[in-house]
């Protein structure tokens, strides 16, 4: 019965935080964002003080049942891991556990946190591993499957259903995806619960404080026949069946043994006494192979796919992404050094963004954290979905009013590339699309009236959407782009 | 005598008819959806295509007998789907053969053609086409469509029109027309025929049989159109025949006597000059009314398509030789040649009411573009002509909302924005116009292309922001 609760919402929060990451609309946000904000690491960077307190007390009273329900990348090992029982039942065994990994995984945690490289968590967190492989490995097969349906909706002239741009935003963040889906499934299929028994830091965490939980399994030695089926069952190897302790630092209250146990020794139930293993020999098998994998992540650059054109007309080169001095932070993220200090790299937001802006950062600094560029598309006045998702309070929640007085940069005309001025044809598509009205048309020859006119920016105006730089006709490199704010302004 | 020709036809058309609507009444209970999709605007009159019953009019300087419905070269169906306007896609020749040979055995004997059509394509198409049937089963038109100036040399011009020869596999153009003279007014008319001495050139052609009619088409300054005419007045140049626009919607044009048909058909008829039309249909957009005005004469002839009231109307004035379809799919073949077979002239009740409906038409925000793809291919890769087609289609499809109280706001503006990224991908769309004017030039219906485009970019960022 517990356990079956206990799947019922896993699946509830799973199915809820997946959609998150395939929906392209927006609708998802509004009715699932909570779930996303629910996620600990995120909260604890968002400093959202009431989650983190509520998953404390949730942890302290059931256990780590956050990992096994409310956590998306767990309850996803869950499922490899019952595939994995269906090829082989009574898989697992009893293992000590690995403290001194496990503190120093989240030694180097929460260093990096404190000294704001975001980047490290960024890489090993619970939610984002799982945000990056929904976002780079299921989004693209849920938006393919959204355009069948589009031009199915358009051979029947209905606006149903729209098509959107599947393309690739990183191929080192989908390398990272993929390595991380395939050594978790493996890990998962193989041994259950070891990455969150030895590499999670929210597991650690938890697991500390899981000791002291109000309820949890416990075994009744009156009525246990020392058949060991807990223990070949329990996908956190936390049971030492012999000794009939459990250690409640990994256990992630499933409630599989209660159901194993065949003489129904095994009950959830408070208990003043805990028992902790004797520590012993580490086998860290499983976190070699893990290590090894992830480090030649990088390696794994996928091709990309190719955008489809329409020939014939006029051939349309694709942009170039410009080299910016100081990186692009979305409105509401009030600088980029921000951004890095609170991002968990999950990329919901980059998932989110409907105007093809966001996409994760390769660079060093801010690896797996949005990055916006505007080859694709530019930071629409209408839109304030980055900010509408983020759990960790990286990208602040604003109104459209507030977006329109952010600037997040400033345009910068490079003369060369401009059209007026290589093929001497009149254009001003930059400032016609400027929604500031801080690019200016004037003439080229300021002493002829008549001459063609090039643009002049305003850049106390400028709030760095990116319209001109987008719409510009220069390719492949645009005449007119936004170089990013240090920190963001009011205009 | 041609009248009372047409008296004894119609009779007869309209005994056919009730027996070609009681098998209408069969055939479209099983494939009304199918039909219907194909024809876009037609009821689908699933009758049979007589294949004798075409009206023909007589050019008395030849004595060629002109089938009503000429074939347009200008929009041949293409590999990759929609004519006119796939991107690096070639002409489809077995779909221009098969077209070709139904034409003929139909009775359509005009195909008119230009060294600029289809990329340059068309005459080539039209050559292989035309050259498996006897050449004295139908009569070829095409034009010197010397527009650069860099073919504006009397060799150059000459050139053309001997490639033109070759490409259409003959020895002899039965129609030739100074190809869209008006457009820079009287001064590009000297430049590209007169200063050059190619006037008198195709002169003489016509006079050692090369070119059987000698004529021009017209488009753009009144100015030009007048002066040709003059010049036939005075006994200058003799016009076998002469191409304009006509149809319901310009015979009273507003705009003045360039664009009113009435006026330039008149001037016509007062010299007994034959009328070729094109843009009957004005590419298509008299086809798609807006429903209310499409359901008015729908109404009067419920088994006949839009297409088929703008072409009786265009047919109807004896002094038309015959009326240009750029015919891209089967289905438009057939009901134009139903249509003509024979010719129903409108009455007078009937132009009464196309009169009326072009009137209301002017009411409607529509872009008088016609597809013909002049301006294309745009220096900075836009679609003008399928933005201004999706545009148009919100216009007649009430998707166009004026603010965003009109009750179906959310709607219209969906069917907007989606329509339009499906209509024209996101790079070929209005907002990457710089104004540069390149295409300005080259419009024969005047738009002002670039502030169109620009105001349609606005409309769509006025919708994208109003949520």
């Amino acid at each position: 019965m517990l356990k079956r609760l206990r799947i019922f919402f896993a699946v509830i929060f799973w199915i809820g935080i997946t959609l998150l990451f395939l929906d392209f609309t927006g609708l998802a946000a509004r009715w699932l964002g909570w779930m996303a904000k629910l996620q600990f690491l995120p909260a604890v960077l968002a400093g959202n003080f009431i989650v983190v307190a509520l998953l404390v007390v949730l942890t302290l009273v059931f256990g780590r049942l956050y990992c096994s329900v409310i956590c998306p990348l767990g309850v996803m090992q869950d499922g490899f891991a019952a595939l994995g029982r269906k090829a082989r039942r009574n898989r697992y065994s009893y293992s000590p556990a690995r403290n001194v990994l496990r503190y120093i995984m989240l030694g180097v945690m929460v260093i990096a946190l404190a000294l704001g490289v975001g980047s490290v968590f960024a890489l090993i967190a619970p939610y984002s591993a799982y945000g990056r492989i929904a976002s780079n490995l299921l989004q693209p097969v849920w938006m393919w499957g959204n355009n069948m349906l589009a031009s199915w909706a358009a051979s029947h002239d209905s606006y149903a259903f729209y098509s959107v741009d599947i393309w690739l935003k990183s191929g080192l963040s989908l390398g990272i995806a993929v390595v991380t889906l395939v050594v978790l499934a493996v890990l998962a299929w193989r041994n259950g619960r070891t990455y969150c028994n030895t590499i999670c830091p929210v597991g650690t965490v938890l697991g500390f404080l899981s000791r002291f939980s109000l309820l949890k399994p416990v075994i009744d030695t009156s009525k246990c026949i020392n058949c060991g089926k807990c223990a070949r069952n329990c996908k956190a190897a936390c049971i030492d069946a012999k000794n009939h302790s459990i250690d409640y630092s990994r256990c992630v209250v499933c409630f599989d043994c209660i159901g194993n146990c065949s003489t129904g020794a095994i009950s959830y139930r408070r208990r003043s006494k805990v028992v902790e293993p004797a520590p012993e020999k580490v086998d860290d098998k499983g976190r070699r192979a893990f290590m090894t994998v992830a480090a030649t992540a990088g390696a794994a650059a996928v091709a990309s796919a190719q955008v489809k054109v329409d020939g014939g007309l006029a051939v349309i080169v694709d942009k170039k992404v410009p080299e910016r001095e100081t990186p692009l932070a979305p409105p509401g993220a009030v600088s980029h050094a921000h951004l890095v200090r609170h991002c968990t790299g999950c990329q919901l937001c980059v998932a989110s963004c409907p105007n093809n802006v966001l996409r994760p950062s390769g660079s060093p600094e801010s690896f797996m954290m949005p990055e916006m560029s505007y080859e694709r598309g530019y930071c629409r006045p209408e839109c304030t979905r980055c900010g509408e998702v983020c759990p960790a309070g990286a990208i602040h929640r604003i109104t459209r009013a507030e977006k329109s007085a952010i600037s997040i940069g400033h345009a910068v005309w490079l003369r060369d590339n401009c059209i007026v001025i290589a093929d001497g044809h009149s254009c001003g598509n930059c400032a016609r699309h400027c929604p500031t009205g801080a690019i200016t048309m004037v003439p080229m020859d300021a002493a002829a009236e008549k001459s063609l006119k090039i643009p002049v920016v305003d850049a106390e105006k400028c709030i760095g959407c990116g319209a001109c730089e987008n719409l510009c006709p220069a390719r492949p490199l645009s005449a007119i782009y936004v170089e990013g704010n240090h920190r963001h302004r009011e205009v | 005598m041609e009248r009372k020709k047409i008296s004894i036809d119609r009779r007869e058309f309209i005994k056919r008819l009730g027996i070609g609507g009681a098998v209408a009444g069969v055939t479209l209970a099983g494939c009304k959806p199918a039909a219907k999709k194909i024809a876009g605007d037609t009821t689908a009159d699933v009758t049979e295509v007589p294949t004798d019953k075409m009206t023909y009019r007589v050019n008395h300087n030849t004595g060629d007998t002109v089938s009503l419905l000429g074939y347009g070269m200008m929009r041949l169906p293409e590999t990759r789907g929609a004519g006119g306007r796939g991107a690096d896609s070639e002409l489809d020749q077995e779909a221009i053969n098969e077209l070709v040979d139904y034409a003929l055995a139909h009775g359509v004997n005009y195909f008119d053609t230009s060294p600029m059509y289809c990329k340059g394509k068309s005459e080539e198409a039209t050559g292989i086409a035309l050259s498996r049937h006897p050449r004295d089963s139908y009569y070829i038109a095409t034009k010197l469509s010397n527009f650069a100036p860099s073919t504006w040399p009397l060799k150059e011009s000459i050139k053309m029109f001997e490639t033109s020869l070759k490409l259409l596999r003959t020895d002899y153009i039965d129609y030739l027309l100074l190809h869209a003279v008006g457009g820079g007014g009287i001064p590009t008319l000297n430049d590209r025929f007169i200063d050059n001495g190619l006037l008198e050139y195709l002169k003489e052609q016509r006079r050692n049989g090369r070119i059987r009619n000698l004529g021009f088409s017209f488009h753009g300054d009144v100015e030009v159109y007048d002066h040709l005419l003059a010049m036939h007045d005075a006994g200058d140049v003799h016009w076998d025949f002469v191409q304009i626009q006509h149809n319901y919607v310009d015979w009273l044009n507003k705009e003045g006597n360039a664009k009113r048909s009435e006026y330039l058909y008149g001037e016509l008829e007062k010299r007994s000059i034959p009328a070729v039309v094109m843009e009957p249909l004005l590419g298509g957009r008299l086809s798609h009314l807006p429903d209310h005005l499409a359901n008015t004469l729908r109404e009067r002839r419920p088994s006949q398509s839009l297409a088929s009231w703008a072409f009786r109307f265009a047919g109807t004035h004896p002094g038309i030789l015959t009326v240009l379809s750029g015919m891209t799919y089967m289905e438009h073949l057939q009901d134009n040649v139903r249509t003509y077979s024979p010719l129903e002239p409108c009455n007078d009740d009937e132009i009464e009411l196309l009169n009326h409906t072009a009137a209301l038409l002017d009411r409607y925000p529509l872009i008088p573009c016609t597809k013909c793809q002049y301006c294309m291919p745009c220096p900075y890769g836009l679609n003008i002509p399928a933005i201004f087609e999706h545009y148009n289609k919100c216009v007649n499809e009430g998707n166009v909302a004026e603010s965003v109280n009109d009750p179906n706001y959310a709607e219209a503006r969906r069917a907007f924005l989606i329509g339009y990224d499906r209509a024209v991908p996101k790079l070929r769309q209005a907002s990457h116009c710089t104004g540069c004017g390149e295409c300005l030039s080259h419009c024969p219906q005047s738009i002002k292309i670039p502030a169109k485009l620009q105001s349609i970019d606005r409309y769509v960022e006025e919708l994208k922001q109003n949520v």
